[in-house]
């Protein structure tokens, strides 16, 4: 199978179990097919040559954030509810703001010009995509030198050091705000 | 390079997710739904990053760091308000409806 074949195949498996997920009755069974598309996106990174992106797609959101889900699901004992779908108004609306919103994604391809019709194949007067934006090239040659990690590694480290640094800040204020929210009494 | 039919692809989870949000009423499935448009955003990042240079997939990691935090904290407050209101539908939790 070429991997065009390969990603078609996935990506109609990410969209299946993603609106199996928000049609589902049972929060359960929401988040397991939720899982379901987190494992097919990580496929289609490594697809689009991404492998670190799919080993911490994997291990980050498919393991832990998902079961952070699972285990408040089963905590406050849900998914004996009747049916949580909202009435008829909002499924109207539902359909509306998804057509509509799907509808302007897809047309931003069309009208947005010249920085998407390199995705098409071509930009006039360039030979091939990847003249259009040098720094592409770059960064696929990186790769090549220096292993996949260290081909992320380097940016991060470098370009995006303060921002990786205000990182750790976050996360320990998400984690310290959870504990406060989540405790009883102070 | 696949990134035309990624990008669609992208674009049809993140509907999914907001049709998801409107539709849903338990909080928690309403979570879920933000996770999947984060994702969509992530499959569009990674597919530009083909083309565009390497910093696409920092941005996944700044992404994926951020709905980690969101989820932690979001899930506390869902803990907080099931423990004042017993329920974690949207249709009980309208204290702000005057």
């Amino acid at each position: 199978m070429s991997a065009e074949s390969v990603f078609y195949v996935l990506g109609g498996f990410a969209l299946i179990s993603a609106l199996l997920c928000i049609l589902q009755r049972n929060p359960v069974a929401s988040a397991l097919w939720l899982v379901a598309t987190m494992f097919s996106l990580a496929a289609i990174y490594v697809l689009l040559h991404a492998q670190f992106i799919a080993a911490i797609q994997v291990l980050v959101y498919a393991g832990a954030v998902m079961v952070l889900f699972l285990f408040v699901i089963m905590l406050l004992n849900l998914g004996r509810d009747a049916a949580d779908l909202r009435g008829r108004p909002a499924r109207v609306a539902a359909v509306a703001v998804a057509v509509g919103l799907l509808g302007e994604l897809v047309l931003l391809a069309a009208v947005t010009p010249g920085s998407l019709s390199v995705l098409a194949g071509g930009v006039p007067g360039a030979a091939s995509p990847l003249e259009g934006f040098p720094a592409g090239s770059a960064g696929l040659a990186a790769p090549a030198t220096h292993g996949v990690v260290g081909a992320i590694a380097a940016p991060l480290f470098q370009t995006y050091l303060v921002p990786f640094e205000i990182t750790s800040i976050l996360l320990l204020a998400a984690a310290v705000g959870a504990v406060v929210l989540a405790k009883r009494k102070l | 390079m696949l990134i035309g039919p990624a990008l669609l692809l992208s674009a049809l989870l993140f509907t999914i997710g907001v049709a998801g949000v409107v539709l849903r009423r338990n909080a928690i499935v309403l979570f879920m739904c933000v996770e999947l448009m984060l994702n969509a955003v992530n499959l569009s990042f990674v597919a530009l990053s083909q083309v565009l240079g390497l910093g696409g997939q920092v941005m996944v990691f700044f992404v994926m760091t951020v709905a980690a935090a969101e989820a932690a904290v979001g899930l506390a407050i869902i803990l907080a308000i099931f423990r004042h209101t017993r329920t974690v539908d949207l249709k009980n939790i309208n204290l702000l409806q005057g």
